[in-house]
Order: C-alpha cells, then sequence, then structure tokens
C-alpha cells in the first residue's frame, strides 16, 4: 500500500509539472497585462512597475525565476494584493472554503445517498417521480439564481439568518451559503446513487442474497449498498477538490473570504501569480483526493487491492 | 446649535424624567460600559494594498485616507482644507511652495511627526523600485521625472525641511494643479522612523498611522477594522470609535444587507436596470451625486481609419441622441455632454461642441450631408467596429450607438471584450472606436485635457495631435492666475471639440447607499467622504 502511494505521488509531479508549465504560458498568451486598465499609466510608470515585478525579463528567464520560487514553496507576490504574497492570500483563505465547501459536500452525502437509495427502491412510483424531479432543479437551477433567492427569503424577508458575512465562521453565518452550495451536490449524487443502486439490485450477486432468503433490509444495507456507492466514490475526488477551492458565486453572494474568488479574480486582472498559485494548488488537491479516492475504493470493493 | 435655556417647570413635571433616568441608570448597569460608536461600510473591494504610495483605486484611497493625514486635506464636501499643514504659501514666480505644519501632530506610537518625514515620503515615492502609479502626478517638483527614470539619485528631490514644521516643495515650472496632488495621499508623510526598519511595515494593530483612525484588524476578503487614533492632533472632533468596512463587491449582497442594518453606508455601484425600483424602495437613503469623470468614445484618427476625416466625426456626434442614452437606458440622473471635462471639475472649464445647441432634425441633415461630402451613404456605408469592455450598460450604449448611426449609412460590428483585454487593445491603437471612463485622479480640468496632448494617454493611442492644443493646455498649466486659466483651458478644451476628437456621452455620476442614522456624510465631486465628518445615532 505504501509503495502505492509512494509511486502515485512521484507520478504527480510530472503531471503538476505540465499543469503549471501549461498555465504559465497560456496566462502570458491572454491580451493585455496586470497593469491594463481604465486609466492608462505613463510608459515611465509602467517600465517601473515591469521591472519591480521582472516582467521586463524574457519569458523563459521569468518562468525558470518562477518555477525556482515555487520549489521553495514561494508563490510569489500578489499582483494586485500587494500587501500579501500568494501564499499568505491561499493560507488565509483556504480554512474558509475548506470548511464551506467540508459541510456542504457532508450535507450532500447524507442527503443525496438515501435519496437516491429511496428513489431506486420505489422505481417509477411517486416518491421516485418527486425525489428526482426535485433532484433535477437542483441541478437545473444554477446556485446564482438559488442563493440570492435564499438570502432575500430567509435573510430580509423573515430575518432568520444573516445575509452575508463569515462573523469567523458563526453557524447562522454558515447556514444559508452551506446549503446553497450542497443543493447541486444533492441532486447530482442523488441521480447517481439512484441509477446506480438500480444496476447494482438487478445484479446477480443481489438475486443470490435474495436466494438465500436474506430479508430486504439485510440485501440492502449489507450487499447492494457499498457496490452502488462506487460511481458516487469516483465523483467525489474531483468534487471535493472543486468545492473545497471556493465557488466564486456563492463566495460574492454571501460576502465570504473564501479562495474562490482569486481564480476568476486573478485571470481577469492578469495576476499572474495568483492565477499560477491557486491553479497550482487546485493541482495538487486533485491529485491527493483522487489518490484517497482509490484508496477508499479498496474498502468499498472488496476484489481492489493494493499489495505490496 | 440647540437652545439649552428653558423656562422653569412645575415639580411634579420631572416625574417622567425621574423615572427615565432610574431606568437608564439601571440599564448603564447592565449594558457595557462606553458603547462604542460603529460604522459599517460596504467598501465594494478588496483594497490591494493599504501603503498610500501604492494605491491605485477608490476602495483602497477611502481606507488611507483615514490612516494617514495628508499636508493639504478635503472636508466633507471635498474642499482643500487645512491637513497637516495649517498654512502654505506659493512664491511670487510660482515655483516654491513652502508649507507650514502643525506643531500638535505626531504618529500614532506617540513620536513627533516632523517636515523630514515629508521629505522623507517624497523620495520613496519617486524611487522607479516602489513603482507608484501616481509618480507622475509628482514630475513637476525639481528632478522628480529624472528620480522616477532611474537617471538621478532620490536626495537630488526639490524637497526640503527648512526645519521640522516648515516644508519647502521646489518646482521646475509652475503648476497651477500641484496643491490638489498635495493633497492626495500619496504625498502623505510618512514614519520615517518605522520605515527605515523595515518596507513590511502594513501590519493591522502595529501600523503606525497619523490619520484619525487606526488599523486594528485586516482579514483579506472579509473585513478591515479601523479604531480611533486618540493620538490624532483633531481626536476631540472625531465622532466615530470604531469603523468596519466589507469588501463586497456583489450589488445585491450589499443591496441585501443594507435593507436588514447589518451595513450603515454601502459604495458598490447600484445596478442601471433596479435604480428605479431602488429608488422608490430606499428614498432618500440613495444618494445620487456628479462625480469628476466622463464617459466617451474614443476614435482612432490615425489617417488609415475611416474616422480619420473630420467630417465622418462630425456626423457620428450628430447623430448620437445623448439624451437617449441618459434618460431612457441608464435613467439615473446622467447629464448628457459634449465636452471631455465634467462641468462639476474645478477651474471652470467651458466650451462645448457647436451643435449641441442645433436641434435633432437639423443635426440629421448636416450629418447626412457629411457623411455624403465623405462619400458614404446608405449605399457605399462606411464599416466601423466598436469595441467596448463587458458591462451590461457599456452593451445597451453600444448597441443604441449602432442603431443611431446607421441611418447614416454606417455599419458597425460590435466587440466585447474583458477590461484587461480591451485596455489593452486600446493602449495599442488596435481600435477604431472604442468605449472609454475617465475618472479624475486629482479634481482639475488638466486631468482630462492633458491625456488629449502628443504624449498623453489618450493621444498616445488615438493618434490625435494638435501643437496649438498642446501648447494651451501646458500653458494653462503653468497659469496660476485661476481666471486667466480657465480661459486658456477653454480654448484647449474647444479645439478639441472642434476637431471632434472624441464622442463624449455624458458625465458620471455616483452612488452611494447612506442610512439615516448616519449624519455629515455630503456628496462630493470626487467620492471623498472623510469619516471624521461623519457621525451615526446609537
Amino acid at each position: 500500500m505504501l509503495s502505492y502511494i509512494a509511486k502515485r505521488l512521484a507520478m504527480a509531479i510530472p503531471t503538476l509539472l505540465i499543469v503549471i508549465t501549461a498555465s504559465f504560458f497560456l496566462m502570458r498568451v491572454a491580451p493585455g497585462g496586470p497593469f491594463d486598465g481604465e486609466r492608462q499609466l505613463p510608459p515611465e510608470i509602467e517600465a517601473n512597475l515591469m521591472a519591480a515585478y521582472h516582467l521586463d525579463e524574457p519569458l523563459p528567464m521569468q518562468y525558470l525565476r518562477y518555477m525556482g520560487n515555487l520549489v521553495q514553496g514561494d508563490f510569489g507576490p500578489s499582483f494586485k494584493y500587494k500587501d500579501f504574497s500568494v501564499t499568505d492570500l491561499i493560507a488565509q483563505g483556504f480554512p474558509v472554503s475548506l470548511e464551506l465547501g467540508g459541510l456542504a459536500i457532508v450535507l450532500a452525502l447524507l442527503l443525496g445517498i438515501p435519496m437516491g437509495v429511496m428513489a431506486a427502491l420505489r422505481r417509477n412510483s411517486t416518491v421516485d417521480y418527486l425525489l428526482m424531479g426535485t433532484a433535477l432543479g437542483g441541478i437545473a437551477v444554477p446556485n446564482f439564481v438559488i442563493a440570492p433567492l435564499m438570502a432575500l427569503f430567509f435573510g430580509v424577508i423573515l430575518g432568520w439568518l444573516p445575509v452575508g458575512g463569515w462573523n469567523g465562521g458563526a453557524l447562522p453565518n454558515l447556514v444559508l451559503p452551506v446549503v446553497a452550495l450542497a443543493i447541486q451536490q444533492i441532486a447530482y449524487i442523488a441521480r447517481m446513487m439512484r441509477a446506480s443502486m438500480i444496476e447494482v439490485l438487478g445484479s446477480h450477486f443481489i438475486r443470490t442474497a435474495r436466494a438465500k432468503g436474506l430479508n430486504e433490509r439485510q440485501v440492502i444495507w449489507r450487499h447492494a449498498l457499498r457496490p452502488a456507492m462506487l460511481p458516487v466514490l469516483s465523483y467525489l475526488g474531483p468534487a471535493i477538490a472543486g468545492i473545497i477551492t471556493g465557488s466564486v458565486v456563492i463566495e460574492q453572494i454571501f460576502g465570504l473570504p473564501g479562495i474562490g474568488r482569486y481564480f476568476v479574480q486573478g485571470a481577469l486582472n492578469r495576476d499572474y501569480t495568483l492565477v499560477m498559485g491557486t491553479v497550482v494548488f487546485y493541482g495538487i488537491l486533485i491529485v491527493l483526493m483522487n489518490l484517497i479516492v482509490d484508496l477508499l475504493y479498496s474498502l468499498f470493493d472488496p476484489q481492489i487491492r493494493y499489495d505490496d | 446649535m440647540t437652545d439649552t435655556t428653558r423656562p422653569p417647570r412645575p415639580m411634579g413635571a420631572y416625574r417622567p424624567f425621574f423615572k427615565r433616568a432610574a431606568l437608564t441608570a439601571c440599564l448603564l448597569a447592565i449594558a457595557p460600559l462606553g458603547m462604542a460608536a460603529t460604522l459599517r461600510i460596504d467598501n465594494s473591494a478588496e483594497p490591494g494594498t493599504l501603503d498610500p504610495q501604492k494605491t491605485s483605486g477608490t476602495w483602497e484611497t477611502r481606507i488611507v485616507r483615514e490612516l494617514f493625514e495628508t499636508l493639504v486635506s478635503q472636508d466633507a464636501k471635498g474642499d482643500l482644507v487645512p491637513g497637516l499643514a495649517s498654512h502654505w504659501q506659493l512664491s511670487d514666480d510660482g515655483l516654491t511652495w513652502t508649507l507650514e505644519l502643525r506643531d500638535d501632530a505626531q504618529w500614532s506610537d506617540g513620536q513627533p511627526l516632523t517636515a523630514g518625514d515629508a521629505v522623507f515620503s517624497l523620495r520613496r515615492l519617486l524611487k522607479p523600485e516602489l513603482a507608484a502609479h501616481n509618480a507622475n502626478l509628482y514630475y513637476p517638483i525639481k528632478n522628480a521625472r529624472a528620480i522616477n527614470a532611474g537617471e538621478a539619485a532620490p536626495e537630488t528631490l526639490g524637497v526640503h525641511a527648512l526645519d521640522d514644521h516648515h516644508l519647502e516643495i521646489r518646482l521646475e515650472r509652475p503648476t497651477a494643479w500641484f496643491l490638489q496632488a498635495i493633497a492626495m495621499p500619496e504625498a502623505a508623510p510618512l514614519p520615517e522612523h518605522v520605515l527605515k526598519e523595515s518596507e513590511r511595515w502594513i501590519v493591522p494593530g502595529n501600523t503606525v498611522v497619523s490619520g484619525p483612525f487606526k488599523l486594528s484588524e485586516w482579514s483579506p476578503q472579509d473585513h478591515i477594522t479601523l479604531d480611533k487614533n486618540e493620538r490624532y492632533y483633531d481626536a476631540d472632533k472625531v465622532s466615530l470609535d470604531e469603523v468596519i468596512l466589507y469588501p463586497l463587491e456583489e450589488a445585491t449582497a450589499a443591496l441585501n444587507r443594507f435593507r436588514t442594518g447589518a451595513l450603515d453606508i454601502s459604495y458598490t455601484s447600484v445596478p442601471g436596470g433596479r435604480f428605479q425600483q431602488l429608488r422608490q424602495e430606499l428614498g432618500d437613503a440613495l444618494r445620487v451625486s456628479p462625480l469628476v469623470g466622463e464617459y466617451f468614445y474614443m476614435f482612432n484618427l490615425k489617417p488609415d481609419s475611416p474616422l480619420g476625416d473630420i467630417r465622418v466625426r462630425e456626423a457620428l456626434n450628430l447623430a448620437t441622441r445623448r439624451e437617449v442614452i441618459t434618460d431612457q437606458l441608464l435613467g439615473m440622473g446622467q447629464t448628457p455632454s459634449y465636452w471631455l471635462v465634467p462641468r462639476v471639475t474645478e477651474g471652470g472649464t467651458k466650451g462645448e461642441m457647436p451643435m449641441a445647441q442645433l436641434s435633432m432634425d437639423k443635426r440629421m441633415a448636416r450629418a447626412h450631408e457629411l457623411m455624403k461630402a465623405a462619400g458614404f451613404g446608405p449605399n457605399n456605408p462606411v464599416k466601423l467596429t466598436l469595441r467596448y469592455n463587458t458591462l451590461e450598460d457599456h452593451k445597451k450604449i453600444a448597441v443604441a450607438l449602432a442603431a443611431m448611426w446607421k441611418p447614416l449609412g454606417v455599419e458597425v460590428s460590435l466587440v466585447n471584450a474583458e477590461a484587461a483585454s480591451h485596455y489593452a487593445a486600446i493602449r495599442e491603437g488596435d481600435f477604431q472606436l472604442a468605449r472609454y471612463g475617465m475618472v479624475a485622479t486629482i479634481n482639475d480640468p488638466y486631468d482630462f485635457l492633458g491625456s488629449y496632448t502628443t504624449g498623453g494617454s489618450a493621444a498616445r493611442s488615438s493618434g490625435y495631435h494638435d501643437e496649438t492644443y498642446d501648447q494651451l493646455v501646458e500653458q494653462s498649466s503653468e497659469t496660476i492666475d485661476t481666471g486667466e486659466r480657465a480661459e486658456l483651458l477653454t480654448r484647449a478644451q474647444q479645439r478639441l471639440l472642434d476637431d471632434y476628437a472624441l464622442l463624449p456621452l455624458y458625465d458620471y455620476i455616483t452612488t452611494a447607499l447612506v442610512s439615516e442614522r448616519v449624519h455629515g456624510w455630503e456628496p462630493s465631486p470626487m467620492d471623498v467622504h472623510p469619516l471624521r465628518y461623519i457621525s451615526i445615532e446609537e
């Protein structure tokens, strides 16, 4: 198992290298630079800025400088947030995104799996149509529609919950963003779980279990649930990486200090170092999450073993 | 002023008073003593920096102005008033400013604030390695440009401390708008004794400041907390104890928080499409005031462009129904404009495009004639590409312009790009017609007209070149007499407008949501609202 993990981590290095290199050069191909704005700068000032951030050097030189710093764990200074390094920004924003995303995933699993199982067991019944109709609604209505409506209804009209703000992660402030973030995930997981459960319930080993005289509850919980979870598990790897690196929509609507907005703002502001920092961070998370999911597979599927 | 002299009342009349007093005493015993006056502001964006010399946006200067008192300050209406300098005077030749610093000014760590700090600050501002965005505003100071280009040592800057309380600034040439530059946060004195130790000096709880507030917390993308600086020279007049600023960028998020009372002031722009509804809902809380800013379309005047022909430029200006844009498309109180320098700008610059006084029928008739003379018409259309940056209102205006010009035989292709690409295309001159907005850095016509002088940003992009215009603007900059200067500026602007070098559309406005509990907030053309004049009802 340990050698498998080591091998997978070693394989991640070239993957990340390709991601970093491609992102670095793609960013520079985009028209415009970090100092292009409504107020055009005089040439002298622009030259000073380019020199201050080493943007006046040839591109390969800039790349080598960036990689050299990265190896030392230095993501460089942000072009826009000048009082912070990219590492500072990620370190301050990630705990917020992690808490929000983590809670949203837990909520999505707690609701999505039972919904999917229930719909599969009552296939083509009113319950199935109701649950899957709701799930389809969850997928179809984007969170930039749901989130402001929730804020308006529960925050402004009913006044039950704060309409935004982090407030150190206080529970009332978490409810709306976590639910808004989870809704789409609940819907995906429920639909995936339903399809997979229906498939598993039709398989030979379930027929065998039933033939042996096991009651339906044992068939479902002991034999069908674990294999039915496999597609959800595969989906969770990238989904968790995506959700815990923040959501620009949810963060902006609820005014939360996560790192989701850095992806978009960094790209729009041509804040090269910030974009690179978030891409590298996201890349590492994806690699780690996929590894964890692969390791978890062995718990869910007895046919999978990671022998040394 | 309230009248405190009242006729005596019978004893019984005081009973309710005693009851209330007893109740208040009980409440005071329960409530924490010394309830702080806290103001909560939506600052519209996260500041990139709080170093006053590195800032580039209003969401940064709004905070920085509270932390670092400038030599010349602004009052609630944006007028220049004494700041750290109690007096200033300009020599007769217009080349030397002498500023007298207050003797009760000190840093928040108790160190005295001296003219030496001001010298240190201006030298730092012009060092090329600091790469200050607005360093060019200080190029009129002797040797400043050479220092900023790395060709001279910072010590050669024409700024000297005559003693601890007197600062002398020598200029290369008289500069009428220089006091406005001195009132910018970039020129605020900085604590030399702190900066000599470290350049990482903006540390919450530990930043040494001179303004009415101290930086006590900075949680990026979440909030910034400012606490009253008791060592500020005018601390007695500052009513607020604490100010919390949130970086909300999304208009709905800001509105919702304002509606629930979680915000007292919001500076996030109100979306144009919802303005009328919000006007009804929020009433006086929605403040709209003119801003020193101009919305216009830049023409590419280079000879290979169809817009190199003045007849085409005039025709497009003639056929543009500005009132339709301001009243029907936007409807927020913007003023249609036929000029570059917004009317609210200081300095009394006049001048407008001649056709401003013509009826629409006459304008259209002349526009058709001009297009025909230029060789264009419905059977031989001129094809133009119009660029705008991503924003719903920009798109609406671009579509409207294309429709307004169609009868002249103008075929417009719209090109939309996000801001960085859009401005890069303008910088490189890769456009025919481009949406542009100029918001003043200093409240002076030079900020606008200077951009069209040879070497200026708009001139570089558009290819505009007129030596007489350059001379008039330059002369106005060096003329101290306000009447004479206004006349020169008006002549310069008129020349630019007679050339139809651009397509002005409207003077900007700015919106803010201000709770009725907030007092002392005034409209200000530069959108500067110093917190020392603001108070809040508990």
